[in-house]
Parts: structure tokens; sequence; C-alpha cells
């Protein structure tokens, strides 16, 4: 048993992150699907997109070869509605709500279609956005994830000067360095960042980091407003003995190393054991599996119908040979010589409801002991606490919490909030939005924050929004 | 098992399906695998002048998703050595002696010319002749085909040279392009014509490429008119077959029904409103003579739940039941149901109302499934939500009568009964 990197050939590499949902490659193909479409009214899917894409219609304009027409509706609503067509969970959103499923019929694939006219349309640079003329008015943002971006994109059309500060050294966030390798490619991510910043006025400051390059106060000296998009940080602790031991990992970093520096450099365990359901763990462990861990067990301390994760998603790892123990706690990784040789677990029963009327895991004493080499941490994300609490913001744990509006009086949308309203002729107002302040959900509710925080800027500095 | 056997003025055939004269028709080898496919007769492709076609010859109008909904087409009669034609339909009789063998004819405007292509026809042993009065295209241009048959006082003249020579029967095929084809099937009857046929083809331009700007189908950078045929044009044709079934000349001769048809549905539609036998072209030319299978089946299912022994025990049964708009009962009124079990919540009934009948849906919005339900009071019962549903049999439409009695439109004004209610 060993951690090592190098597991298997670039071939096999290439085979296991192949594209999980294939493209609709023709014309014909996408002319099926777009041709059982209803053209509902007020439409379901649409009522469950965070960001409100208008899918009958667009999916319309795929059959009138208005494809143009098309990734406008498209863009319109998601300026990442070529990313999101590739990671969103649809068959908890949009798909999900297909009248088609009332009739047990199969969903329109809504997700491919919207990939199909988006696809074209960054591939050939397609201009379908302008920008109004310079408002000479300034906005920071901070961090080039979903959010970030969503919210730049929507400003600059409205003619403002959008500055990001990023401290990675490659913009689209978690879409870059955490969503796994076999929806997403780096191509892709650069490639959709380049055609958001296409629409100019925007400028990424790579390698600045708030709270080390710079302060909270100092952008609030500098701009007429900020935007807080930063997002969370790593995997929460475990708290239980031997963490610490060579071969517990993050999963953040984890697949963070898999996106940022290639599947073969990346270490990973024969026997691997992931910690949580959520999609990160999913992720985390089907992305083990196809780096060559022969062995691999999720660990969770519900049962099937507590899971964060979709079916959808279970079935993804199910699918890759990984096995799932219910009702599993960790309580101690052991070790060897400072490595780790297995994961001591507690089996669980269901208590009594909490007050989110979820059944809490209680401990029944017995335990069982896993034979591991490797266990990936992904029982969810931990916020930046000490950026978020020393630069003053009002937070719950670390994740910023939603102002009232304050003394400005602007009516605040429900994703993002102003969260310093006491601005004066100094210190400019400062928003926040996306995972830093939901605390770690999908890109599509990031980029619906940044639209939102992009439109509470805009009227709050009294500038027109933008039209097309 | 139902007997669909037919006999048209003797013409005999195993069922009521021929092929339409055009080009599944047109020679040896197509005709003599239609009939091992089953087909009961043939049209052959017309016959007459010598002609020579172009490249480029159809071109179609889809919908949403179906490629051929209309098929346009710019061909003229046969172009092929007229020897050659009648040798092979000699051929045709000796081999399929069971099936029906009509000749189409396009004869040169004299009557010198007709006759002398009857006399050759009638000798290959065909059964029938079916003059193309109807072609919309190229013929016209030489006084022949839709020329003829949009001028009844022509088609008189050229009925009767054909009737002083032919000695089997005689069916004329009228041209749809014109305002009511009853003036030239009257003309054609009164001049001997022993049967009807309709329709052929409507004149047509199916569209405009958006890149080249030229219309299709685009002949070297030019197009022109053509006939409209296929699933499109089945409800014109239905109409004026109707008013050839009820005219009191033309009524009193059998009609080859044409224009559409695909199922043995459509067929059974062209039966009950008077067709004796059917023509098939289009639906061939798309989907290959194999479908006379279900055409068949379809067909002799449909008879034996309705208890129809034979085809003759419904043809022309529905022609009595279209009346006179001002006949109709202004009494029978009917409201929209929704099944809630069956809504799938898609909201098109509710937009089609709202926006375009009488905004008699109510919408409760819902997360993310709406309710729709049917305002009774405001509903006027035009169908139109009934028609878009997607889901089948979910909104049906129920009888609310506003009174007992029969109520037409003028005994309506007689007694001077309020308008405008809705
Ligand atoms: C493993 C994993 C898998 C996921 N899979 C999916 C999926 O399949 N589908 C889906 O929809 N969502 C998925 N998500 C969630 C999704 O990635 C996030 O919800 C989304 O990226 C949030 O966008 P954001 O802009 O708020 O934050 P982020 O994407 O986290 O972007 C924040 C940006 O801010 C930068 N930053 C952070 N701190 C600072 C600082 N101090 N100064 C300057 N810059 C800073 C970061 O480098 C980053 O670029 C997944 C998340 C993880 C972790
Ligand atoms: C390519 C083509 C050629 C045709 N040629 C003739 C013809 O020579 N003589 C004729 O009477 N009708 C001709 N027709 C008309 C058909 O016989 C028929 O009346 C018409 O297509 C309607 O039937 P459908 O809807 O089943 O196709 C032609 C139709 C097509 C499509
Ligand atoms: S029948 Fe017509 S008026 Fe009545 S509910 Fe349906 S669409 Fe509206
Ligand atoms: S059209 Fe039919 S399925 Fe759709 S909302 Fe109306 S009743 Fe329901």
């Amino acid at each position: 048993m060993a951690i090592t990197n190098h597991k298997l050939t670039d071939a096999e590499y290439a085979q296991n992150f192949s594209d999980i949902h294939p493209p609709l490659e023709t014309r014909d193909a996408a002319l099926v699907d777009a041709n059982r479409c209803l053209f509902c009214y007020d439409a379901p899917c649409t009522k469950s997109c965070p960001t409100g894409i208008d899918v009958p219609k667009f999916i319309q304009q795929i059959t009138t070869d208005n494809l143009r027409g098309s990734a406008h509706t498209i863009f319109s609503a998601n300026i990442m509605g070529g990313g999101c067509s590739r990671v969103c969970p649809v068959e908890k959103l949009c798909e999900g709500a297909c009248v088609y499923n009332l009739m047990d019929e199969a969903p329109i694939s809504i997700a491919r279609l919207q990939r199909y006219p988006t696809e074209k349309a960054i591939a050939g640079g397609w201009t379908l956005f302008s920008r109004a003329a310079p408002r000479g008015r300034k906005v920071a943002i901070v961090g080039a994830g979903p959010s970030g971006l969503s919210c730049a994109h929507v400003l600059a059309r409205a003619g403002v000067e959008v500055t990001i500060y990023e401290k990675e050294s490659k913009g689209g966030g978690l879409m870059t360095y955490g969503i796994a390798a076999y929806k997403v490619t780096p191509e892709f991510c650069s490639a959709e960042l380049d055609y958001i910043l296409s629409i100019g006025g925007i400028s990424i400051l790579y390698g600045q980091e708030l709270g080390r390059d710079i302060t909270l106060d100092q952008l609030r000296q500098q701009y007429d407003a900020i935007y807080l998009a930063f997002g969370v940080g790593v995997a929460r602790r475990l708290d239980i003995p031997g963490e610490d031991l060579e071969g517990v990992v993050d999963a953040i970093r984890f697949i963070y190393d898999i996106r940022a520096n290639g599947f073969s450099s990346v270490p990973v365990g024969d026997k691997v054991a992931v910690i949580g359901l959520g999609m990160t763990a999913i992720d985390a462990a089907t992305q083990a599996r196809r780096l060559g861990a022969g062995e691999v067990t999720l660990i969770y301390r519900r049962t099937e119908a507590e899971m964060p994760c979709t079916e959808a998603e279970l079935d993804i790892a199910k699918l890759d040979g990984c096995r799932i123990l219910w009702l599993t706690s960790p309580k101690a990784a052991i070790g060897d010589n400072g490595r780790l040789t297995g994961l001591v677990c507690s089996r669980m029963r269901l208590g009594e409801a909490d007050h989110s009327g979820r059944r809490s895991p209680v401990d029944t004493g017995e335990t069982v002991i896993l034979e591991v080499d490797m266990v990936i941490k992904a029982a969810g994300q931990v916020p930046y606490t000490d950026l978020v609490q020393s630069a003053g913001l009002d937070n719950d744990k670390g994740r910023i919490r939603m102002g009232e509006g304050g003394a400005t009086a602007i009516v605040m949308p429900a994703t993002a909030a102003i969260v310093m309203p006491d601005s004066t002729a100094a210190y400019a107002p400062v928003f926040a939005g996306g995972d830093c302040v939901n605390g770690g959900k999908e890109v599509v509710d990031a980029v619906q924050a940044g639209k939102d925080a992009a439109a509470a800027i805009l009227k709050y500095a009294g500038i027109e929004q933008p039209k097309n | 098992m139902a007997d669909l056997s037919t006999d048209f003025l003797g013409i005999r055939s195993p069922n009521p399906y021929w092929l339409a004269s055009a080009p599944p028709t047109d020679k040896l080898v197509n005709v003599l695998r239609a009939f091992e496919a089953g087909w009961g007769g043939v049209v052959w492709k017309t016959l007459g002048s010598q002609v020579k076609n172009v490249s480029s010859r159809y071109s179609a109008v889809g919908y949403h998703g179906s490629r051929v909904m209309g098929l346009n087409n710019i061909e003229l009669i046969s172009d092929r050595p007229l020897d050659l034609n009648l040798r092979e339909i000699r051929e045709c009789i000796r081999l399929f002696p069971d099936r029906a063998m009509v000749v189409s004819l396009m004869a040169d405007n004299d009557r010198q010319s007709w006759q002398e292509l009857i006399k050759k026809v009638e000798d290959t042993g065909a059964h029938g002749l079916e003059l193309n009065f109807g072609c919309p295209h190229g013929m016209t241009e030489r006084g022949m085909g839709a020329a003829v048959g949009q001028d009844p006082e022509i088609a008189r003249l050229v009925v009767e040279w054909v009737m002083e020579a032919a000695t089997i029967p005689v069916i004329t095929k009228l041209t749809p392009n014109v305002h009511s084809v009853v003036p030239t099937g009257r003309a054609a009857v009164e001049a001997g014509s022993q049967a009807l046929s309709l329709i052929n083809t409507i004149q047509s331009v199916t569209g405009v490429d958006l890149d080249t700007f030229i219309p299709n189908p685009n002949v070297g950078g030019k197009s022109t008119f053509g006939g409209y045929c296929g699933p499109a044009v089945k409800p014109i044709a239905l109409k004026m077959l109707t008013t050839i079934a009820q005219d009191p000349v033309t009524a009193k001769v059998p009609v080859s029904g044409i224009g559409g048809i695909s199922t043995w549905k459509d067929a059974a539609e062209f039966m009950l409103l008077g067709s004796t036998s059917v023509q098939v072209c289009t639906a061939v030319m798309t989907h290959g003579f194999r479908i006379i299978e279900d055409l068949c089946e379809g067909l002799s299912n449909w008879m034996d739940e309705k208890g129809f022994a034979r085809t003759t025990d419904f043809i022309g049964k529905s022609v009595p039941t279209l009346t006179h708009w001002e006949d109709l009962d202004m009494n029978y009124h009917i409201v929209a149901r929704i099944d809630p079990e069956k809504c799938i919540h898609c909201g098109l009934c509710y937009i089609a109302c709202e926006d375009a009948s009488h905004q008699s849906i109510a919408l409760t919005p819902g997360q993310p499934y709406n309710t729709y339900t049917i305002k009774e009071a405001e509903c006027v019962g035009c169908n139109l939500c009934k028609l878009i549903c997607p889901v089948d049999s979910c909104i049906t439409m129920v009888e609310q009568r506003h009174g007992a009695e029969y109520l037409n439109w003028k005994e309506f004004q007689r007694r001077g009964l309020p308008l405008n209610d809705h």
C-alpha cells in the first residue's frame, strides 16, 4: 500500500477524465431534443433556475436557428451559462422541474441544449453585449470566481470601471480550482473567462490577496463601491486524533492539485476513505478512483434520506466503484511512523430530529476499523474567518452576515448583502455575495448573487441598469 | 376481418389504395415492387406529349422537427418514350391481373391527339383512364393540365373528345387551383366522365433561401411556382372533396380521393367524405411502398371495430353532417374542463386562452408549478386549450346546453334574441 502519483498512463488519465456529459455534436442532435420542448408558459424550469434563464425561449431559438439569440438569452441571465451547463446539478434545478417528469417521461436535456449555443458563442467569440458610455465610477471586486465575474460583467455593461483583486494566478475561482475535472477542463475555464472579460472594462490583478496585499479600508478609500466574493476556504477539520498523520488530506487541496498541476502529479492512495457525502466528497471520491486508487469508501454519518448530494451525483460515485458506508463517523486516524494506516469509525444510529428537522446521528458505541492509506476530508468547507473578522465584517462564524439595508435605505436582494452601509464620502459601501455569504452552494447561486450585487451597486450609485 | 376489396366502376382492386400518378408509378420496376408490397392499384404517371425535366425538382416545408409536412415539385408529365411506357403497362397488367391499372393522360389540346393516345393506351389492356386536368406547372403554359381544369368549358370539350374514343371508364382529375372545383367537375360529368378524382397539387412557393435569396427549388439561380402536396394539403383536399360529394351533379359519380393521405386514418376520413378509392403519392415518396401494410391493417381493424363489413358500408357516411354555418345549433354549448390529475402545469392552455381567446383560465401561482383552472362562466367553448394541451384527454369539453331545443341562426335572428353575451 502506498500513496503515489503516476499510477496510470496518460491515455488512461485522458479516458478517466473525459467529459461526463458529452455535448450535442450536431444541429440534428440538438433539434431532436429542442423540438420536444413544450415551450411552457411561466416555465417551471426557469422558475427553478437560480439565475432565471428563460429556458423555453433559448430552446425555441435553437429550433429557429437563431443561435446568437439563444446564446444571448442564456448569457443575459447567466454570464457563466456555458460553465453552468456542465456543472449545475440540473436534476435538482431546471431539469428536475421539467413538466415531462410529471408525465413520467425523460425531462428535456436542458443542460446539454444550453451548452450547444454557449459553446459556439465562446469558441467564436461572439459579441453579444456592448458597454454603456463610461460613467466615471470605479468598483473593486475581491475574488475572480463566478460571483465576482458575474458582478463585474453587469457593471462593465453599465459603463463602470471594474478592478478585481484575485489571490490566485488564474481566474474562475472554484470553477477553475474546485470542480471535478471530468465536468470542466482548464481550457474551457480559461476560454470562458476570456469570453467574459472580452466585454472590456474589467481588469484582474492576480496574486493580490485581500488582508495580505491590500486592506478593505484601502479599497473603500480608492473605489466607489466594493463587492466581496472571495468564497470559502479549506475543508473543515475533523477534530479527531491522528488528523495530522501523513496521508490525511483536505479535499479542496486534493482537487485543487488535480486542477492546477495535472493528473499524473497528484499522489493518491490504494485504499482511500473520503469523509462526507456532499458534492465535494463525491468529486474527491470519484477523482481518487479515476486517478487509480484501488478502493474508495465514502463515509457518511447519516442515511441516504439525509445525504446532501443528489441521486445523480451518488450514482456517478457508485458507477465509479466507490463503496458507501452509511451511519458511520470517523473517530480516530491510526498510523505507523507518522504515516496513516487505518481509520477507526463509530457506527451511528439516527436519533431525534434536531431544530432543522433532520434526525441527528447518535454514536452506538460500536466501532469498525478500516485499513486505509489515505483519508480525504470533505465534510464541508470553512469560511475565511480570520479575514472576515479582521476586516471588521459582521459575521456568523466567519460567514458574512446579510445587512438590513442600513442607513442607505437600499432594498437588498436576498442573495447579496450590503454589509457596510455606513459609507461616507471617504469610505465606499461594501457588498458581499456568493459562497462567502451563503456558506457554499453552487456556481449558479454565486452568479445570481453577483448579478444582484451589481444591480444594488448601480442603484446605489444612481446608474442605469444595463439594457440589451 | 373486414373486406377491403374495391369496385370502382368495375375496376377492381384488393384494397382501396392506389398509387397516385407520380414518380412512384412511372415505370415497370416501381410498379411491380408496389404490387408486390400489396398496393391495390396504380394510376400510371401521366402520358402525353414529349417533355424534358429540369434538375433540382422538389422542395419541402417542415414543421417542428418533421421534415416534409408539405412537398413541392416542378416536375412535368412522364419524360420517358411513350412506347416504352405502353409496353411496361402491358407487362404489369400481365403479371398482376388482380390490381387496378389506370393510366393518366394529358394529350396536346386537339381531338386527334387525345383520341390517338386513348387508342394506344386501351391496347395495353388498362382498366381505366385518368384525365390530368390538374398539373399546375410547365404544362399550363402549353395550354394543358390546370389550364384545362381551370376553365369548365375547355374541360367539357376535352372530355367530349375523350368520350368519343374511350371504351373503358374515364376519371377526370381536378385541379385545386380554382376557387371551386365544382364547375369543372360538373362540366366533366355532364360531358360523360364516369368518375372524378381530386386533388392535384396546389400552386406554391415553399420558401426562400435566406443566404442566396433565391426561392426553392433553386434551378441555377431561378425558381418557379411548383405544385404542393403531402400532409399539409389534406384539409384543403377534404373540403374540396366534400363540395363534390354534396353537389347534385357530381355526387352521382364515384370519386377517387387524393391529397396528403399518409395513414389509414386519413384514408378513412376521405372515404367517410365520399371517396370510393384513395390515392397516395407523397407518403410513398417519403417512406416507400412498405406503408401499405399499416394502411390496410389499420383500416381493417377500424372497420371491424365499427362493424363495417365492406368499404361501401361507410363511404360517404359523413357527407350529410357538413352543413351551412347558419344551420348549426346555437343552443349547443360546451366548456373546457381540466383534469387536475393529468395536468402537468405547462401553462400552454392558459397563455393561449389569455392572449388569444377569452381569458377564461385562472392561474394560481405556485413554485415551480402553477395551478390552472377553467372559469366556466367565461369559457366560450372554442376548443383552443384542448387542442394545444400536450396531455392526452387532460382537457375535455363538457356539454352545457343553453337550451334544450335546436335553435339555428335564422331562427335566432327571427326571434330577435340578444347578441354579444360573450
Ligand atoms: C470540490 C468542489 C466541487 C464543486 N462542484 C460543484 C459543481 O459540480 N457544480 C456547482 O455548481 N458547484 C460546485 N461547487 C461549488 C462552486 O464551486 C461554488 O459555489 C462557486 O464557485 C462559488 O463561487 P464564488 O465566486 O462565491 O467563490 P469561489 O469560486 O470560491 O471564488 C472565490 C475567489 O476569490 C479568491 N479569493 C479568496 N480569498 C481571497 C482574498 N483574500 N483576496 C483575493 N482573492 C481571494 C479565490 O482565489 C477565488 O478565485 C463545488 C465546490 C467544490 C469545493
Ligand atoms: C413529383 C410529383 C410528380 C407528380 N406528377 C403528376 C403527374 O404526372 N400527373 C398527375 O396527375 N399528378 C401528378 N402529381 C400529383 C399527385 O398525383 C397527387 O395528386 C398529389 O401529389 C397529391 O397527393 P399526395 O398528397 O398524396 O402527394 C405529382 C406529384 C408529385 C409530388
Ligand atoms: S375552450 Fe377556449 S375559451 Fe374556453 S378555456 Fe379553452 S381556450 Fe379558453
Ligand atoms: S395545457 Fe394541459 S397540461 Fe398544460 S397546464 Fe393546461 S391543462 Fe395542464
